[in-house]
Order: C-alpha cells, then sequence, then structure tokens
C-alpha cells in the first residue's frame, strides 16, 4: 500500500512536471520569442494596423498569459481529482520519509 | 477648475468613507486573520485584491505615459511585471499555500532550518516594502496637492491616517476587502477616458482594437505616429532603442522580481487550499491585465493626439493670426502648464509650438509623463467629474499598495522576528499587539518618507525588483524543487545575489561612480536589467554551495513531499 502510494505521488508529480514544462515553454515563446528574440523578423507581417513581434510584446503575450494561468489551474484540478484516490486524503499529514528514498528533482 | 475641486473632493471623500467602513466591518482578533485573512478569502476576492495590491500609483498614473515616450521599449515593463504572474502561479504560489503558515520569511526559515536565514529572509523584506511605501505615500500628497489644493504634507498624513485605520483594525482581512473595493475604483477610473479617447481617434469604443486600427483618415494609427515621430526626429514608436539583450535582461529580472515580492506572494496565503492559490493568481492577472493591455493603447493615443493639437499650433490666438489651415493650441494645455507638468518656451518667436526631438529647436521644454493619463479626461472632452474619479483612482492605487506593503513589514516584525527568533514564548493576543505597534510605526516613518521624499526613490524601484529577482526568487524557487538544497547553500545565495545586484545598482544608479549608459555597463546590461545576471549569480552559488555542504535534515524532505503531494 505504501509502495502504491508513493510511486502514484511520484506519477503525479511526473505528471505535474510535464505539464510545467509545456506551458512554461509557451509562456518563453509568446514573450522572450516573439516579442523579443524573433521581433524584427515578426513585424514584417502585420495583424491589424501593428506589426506583430510589436503587438505580442504589448498585448498579445500578456493574454496568453492569462490564458496559461487558467489552463494550468483547470489541468492541475483534473490531475488531483484523478490521483485523489490512489493517494486518499492525506493533504495535510506529512509523507513518510521511507516513501521517498531518493530526490526527484528539476527545476 | 471648481468643478474639478468640487467632484475631486467628491469622489477622495467618498471613496475614503467605503474604505474606513469596510475596515470596521472586517475587524479582527487574531494573528491568523491580521497576517493571512484566516485562508478564508475566495479566489475571485483575493485576484481582485492582488491586482490593486500589484498595481501602485505607478501603474496607474505613469506607466501609459512612460510607453508613450518609449514606444516599443516600453514593452519591457507590459511583459515583465504581467509574466512574473505566471510563474508565480506555476511555479510558487500553489507550494508556499500549502506550506501554509503566514509569511515568506517563515518558509524560508522552516525550509532552510536555520534563524539566520529567516533573519536575511526579514531584512530584505523590509528593505523591499520599505523602498516601495515611500514612493506610494508620495503619490498620495501630489495628488492632494495638485487636485485639492491641500498642501502636499497634510496630502501624505491624511493618506496615511486612513491607511494606518484599516490596516491596524482590520489587518488581511480589512486590507484585503479594501483592495477589492480600490481596484473597482482604480479600473472604472482607468477605462472610462480610455474607452472615449479610443472612441475620439478610432471610433471604436474598445481601446484594444484602436490601437491596431486605423486612425480617421483610414491610415494604421501605428503607421501615423511612426511617420509623425520619424518626421519630427523622433526614432520609430515601434522599433526600440534598447539592445536586444538587455531588453530580454529587463523583462526577466521583472518577471522574477515579481514574482518573489513577498507583498504579491503572501496574498497567495488568503486563499483556503492551493487549488484556490492558482485559480486566485489567474484572476489576479486578469484584473491586472485589463489595465495592462489598455495602457500602450492609450499610449499610442496619446501620443498621437498630443502631436496632432499641440504640435505645430498656434499659442495664443489674441496675438498671432491664424493662417488658413492652422489651429489654436487646446484648452487643456493651458490649464496644465500652471501646474508646472507641462512648459512652453518660444525659442523662434513665431507664436507657434514647435516639438521636436532635438532639444535646440523644441519647443515644449516641460514634457511631464504622468499628463498622459491624468490630462485624458480633458483632452477627450469628459465632464469634470471624470477627472475626479481619476485622481481617486490614482489614490487608491497609491493607498492599496501602501497597505499591502505595510502588511509585510509588520508581520515580518511581529511574527518573524519576535515570535519565531526574539522572544518565542510570547502569546497569540502579545503578538497581534505587536504587529499592531509595527505597522503603526510603519506608517509613521513611511509619512515621514513621503514628506521629505530621499532622492534616490524612482532609483530604488529598480533595486526593489533587482533584490527580489536576485534573493527571494531562487531561494524560494529551488526550496520547492530542489530538496538538496542546503541551508548553507540558501544563505550564500541570497546574500551573493543581494550583493552583486545591490553593488550594480548602488554603483551606476545612486552613487554614480562610472557613468550610467550603455558603454559603461558590464555585459551590456542596465541596472534595471541587472537582476537577471544577480538571479544567474545567486542560482549557481546556491547549487555549488549546497553541494558542498550537509543535506538537508529529514524533516525538511519531509516538509518537501508535503508542499508537493496534491
Amino acid at each position: 500500500m505504501a509502495q502504491d502510494k508513493s510511486s502514484a505521488r511520484k506519477a503525479y508529480w511526473r505528471a505535474n512536471l510535464g505539464l510545467m514544462g509545456v506551458l512554461l515553454a509557451i509562456w518563453f515563446t509568446v514573450s522572450f520569442g516573439f516579442g523579443i528574440l524573433l521581433r524584427p523578423w515578426l513585424d514584417q507581417v502585420s495583424l491589424g494596423g501593428a506589426p506583430l513581434g510589436f503587438w505580442f510584446a504589448q498585448q498579445g503575450s500578456i493574454l496568453v498569459f492569462i490564458v496559461l494561468i487558467f489552463y494550468y489551474a483547470w489541468a492541475m484540478n483534473r490531475l488531483e481529482a484523478r490521483f485523489a484516490e490512489q493517494l486518499g486524503s492525506d493533504d495535510m499529514t506529512p509523507a513518510a520519509a521511507t516513501d521517498a528514498p531518493d530526490q526527484e528533482d528539476a527545476s | 477648475m471648481t468643478a474639478t475641486l468640487f467632484w475631486t473632493g467628491f469622489f477622495v471623500i467618498t471613496s475614503f468613507a467605503l474604505y474606513i467602513g469596510i475596515a470596521i466591518a472586517s475587524r479582527v482578533g487574531s494573528t491568523d486573520e491580521f497576517y493571512v485573512a484566516g485562508h478564508h478569502v475566495p479566489p475571485v476576492f483575493n485576484g481582485m485584491a492582488t491586482a490593486a495590491d500589484w498595481m501602485s500609483a505607478a501603474s496607474f498614473l505613469s506607466m501609459a505615459g512612460l510607453i508613450a515616450f518609449s514606444g516599443y521599449d516600453g514593452s519591457v515593463f507590459l511583459m515583465g511585471w504581467t509574466g512574473g504572474y505566471v510563474l508565480l502561479a506555476l511555479l510558487l504560489a500553489p507550494y508556499l499555500r500549502r506550506f501554509g503558515k503566514f509569511t515568506v520569511p517563515d518558509f524560508i526559515g522552516d525550509r532552510y532550518y536555520s534563524d539566520t536565514a529567516r533573519v536575511v529572509a526579514v531584512i530584505c523584506a523590509i528593505f523591499v516594502s520599505f523602498t516601495y511605501i515611500a514612493g506610494q505615500m508620495q503619490g498620495v500628497g501630489i495628488a492632494f496637492s495638485r487636485f485639492l489644493e491641500i498642501p502636499i504634507e497634510a496630502g501624505v498624513v491624511i493618506g496615511g491616517l486612513v491607511v494606518l485605520m484599516y490596516a491596524t483594525l482590520g489587518g488581511m482581512k480589512g486590507i484585503t476587502y479594501t483592495q477589492v473595493a480600490q481596484y473597482c475604483v482604480l479600473i472604472f477610473a482607468f477605462m472610462t477616458p480610455a474607452i472615449f479617447i479610443s472612441l475620439q481617434l478610432t471610433g471604436t469604443p474598445v481601446p484594444q482594437l484602436g490601437f491596431i486600427g486605423n486612425a480617421s483618415d483610414g491610415m494604421p494609427l501605428l503607421m501615423k505616429l511612426d511617420g509623425m515621430l520619424t518626421e519630427l526626429g523622433f526614432a520609430p514608436y515601434t522599433d526600440g532603442s534598447k539592445s536586444t539583450f538587455d531588453v530580454f535582461a529587463i523583462t526577466l529580472a521583472l518577471m522574477a522580481g515579481t514574482a518573489g515580492l513577498p507583498h504579491v506572494i503572501v496574498r497567495f496565503f488568503t486563499v483556503p487550499k492551493a487549488a484556490d492559490a492558482r485559480k486566485s493568481a489567474g484572476w489576479a492577472l486578469l484584473f491586472i491585465g485589463i489595465l495592462y493591455v489598455t495602457a500602450p493603447a492609450v499610449a499610442v493615443f496619446a501620443r498621437t493626439n498630443f502631436i496632432e493639437t499641440v504640435n505645430e499650433s498656434v499659442y495664443d490666438a489674441e496675438t498671432t493670426a491664424l493662417v488658413e489651415g492652422e489651429s489654436e493650441t487646446p484648452d487643456w494645455f493651458h490649464r496644465w502648464e500652471t501646474t508646472g507638468l507641462l512648459a512652453f518656451e518660444d525659442r523662434n518667436g513665431d507664436g507657434r509650438i514647435q516639438y521636436r526631438a532635438d532639444p535646440e529647436a523644441n519647443e515644449v521644454t516641460t514634457l511631464n509623463r504622468d499628463i498622459f493619463v491624468l490630462a485624458n479626461p480633458e483632452i477627450a472632452n469628459l465632464p469634470a467629474w471624470v477627472i475626479g474619479l481619476v485622481v481617486s483612482g490614482g489614490i487608491a492605487a497609491a493607498l492599496s499598495t501602501a497597505a499591502g506593503l505595510l502588511l509585510v513589514i509588520s508581520s515580518s516584525i511581529s511574527h518573524d522576528l519576535c515570535r519565531k527568533v526574539l522572544f518565542k514564548s510570547i502569546t497569540d493576543k502579545q503578538e497581534l499587539l505587536i504587529a499592531r505597534l509595527s505597522a503603526t510605526g510603519a506608517v509613521l516613518i513611511a509619512i515621514l518618507a513621503g514628506i521629505y521624499p530621499p532622492g534616490f526613490v524612482a532609483s530604488v524601484v529598480a533595486l526593489a525588483f533587482g533584490l527580489a529577482a536576485a534573493s527571494f526568487f531562487p531561494a524560494i524557487l529551488l526550496g520547492i524543487f530542489w530538496q538538496r538544497m542546503s541551508k548553507e547553500g540558501a544563505i550564500a545565495g541570497m546574500v551573493t545575489g543581494l550583493g552583486v545586484t545591490g553593488a550594480y545598482i548602488l554603483t551606476y544608479k545612486i552613487f554614480g561612480w562610472v557613468p550610467n549608459n550603455a558603454e559603461h555597463w558590464i555585459l551590456g546590461v542596465s541596472p534595471e536589467g541587472f537582476g537577471t545576471i544577480g538571479m544567474v549569480i545567486s542560482f549557481a552559488v546556491s547549487v555549488t554551495v549546497s553541494l558542498l555542504t550537509p543535506a538537508p535534515p529529514p524533516e525538511v524532505r519531509e516538509l518537501v513531499e508535503r508542499i508537493r503531494a496534491p
């Protein structure tokens, strides 16, 4: 049982990190990518009367950021509901140290 | 101006009465309620409160003008001050909420099992907050003196007393609900003139569509502005003058700094659970985004309108005869000249205003960037009550931010310093009393700082972001995502990040030891963007020192496991 819980917790954390990785890649692309590094190239195209790179820097990136956070909140609720059964409702109890013998870190 | 005076007084007094009413209704009796509103704030309200907390007098009054003058370069503020919420929602807020305590130094102290780390965090938090609060109080004073004909000092004292009242009575609970009200005031005050100006210049009531739309002559507005600016000798609006690397560095420093500012982080301690912290960050950014995607549109409208109506206009039609096709300088220009925010000097004596990039030929000798938001209602020919609304919006923005900062200072002293380090045996009641006393002390210092502003306030805002980016952000992020991070690593990382960033900003901006320009900057990074370099150094030092020192004890590993578990 303890083994189950521990592997479920790891699977949950991996899924969370994967989701975060994708969303942070989008976060980086729309701001630092489209708005800054690729701007001279994107500016050749226009959105309405605005050069596209300039538009991403002043409008587009902010709109994408808002969508990203709401999507993450929604996706995490779904993920947590999926794992809730396997993990039980030990929201507030500290995990036993033996359940997680090694680190599995990313940053 | 009497109608303006009446309406300004009306809105300011009404809004103050509202804030104090909310404070009395939400009095608190425990530290839990005082620090984090008992963890009972619904995510949508917390989102609104965070938005008001975050958007200071600078966001409300100065940002649109700043962008109007800097064009593409202004994007660093737009992306930097919003993108940080993505980092906050994904990487920090839910875990800190699950940690479940009261303050940022609380987390640093517990995660790094060290009172030294806690004290370093307390010092950072207090320093960053005071840096910020002085600017807010000064903003309140200026708004009072300019629009209500009250001396700056009296304005600062009145503003300070109002904040003091609701911050000490209601703590976080009082602050939260006043911030909700303040958000409503400020967003309404910002949007009303923006919508009317957009209608006037582009024919659409949605400023964001006007931004990418056509001017009344059918030409894309941005292209038209680029053309006008080039003709007058300025750089085109959609092109920046900063180097790409510097834009990158400033944006990243502002993002990481936003995510690391204690008064923002602590707002996410007030919601009931981690899932609410995520949702609440979404709401916060939505509410902030409403202003942030409108500001660049206001900037374009204001700059275009300024050039069209002021440049080559006849200053005084009584003394200079109008030639066919010429127009008179608009009335608002004359009215704002009396405030000292605008000044005209007829260098070539032709009785017309020439607005040029070349300082020799330019006749608009003073052009304060705050003018664009303040004068917007008049430029759009809106009635006097709209001006009153804008003023009370600016005051709301300043007070809400000041209150949030005040709470960080008071909880750092009462909770982190007194309860956790100095006098561990005090009761909850005593701690609450200390919290209220330290809030009072902090308000008094803030009032003094607002009346006698230290000359370097404007430049230290860069310092606040740089320091948060280079100290709190790496320490909290690694604390959550890297179990191996040890207390020695955290302390070394925070101290190096602070030291390097602080030294760089002091050198260029405060003491001016080295000329502050691109030729003299290290790697071509401006002091505003140096937080990014400081952050990279802080990460590197934290990791290296952690790997060379003993691993954290098992309790800390359990703590990290717990805050990661769903």
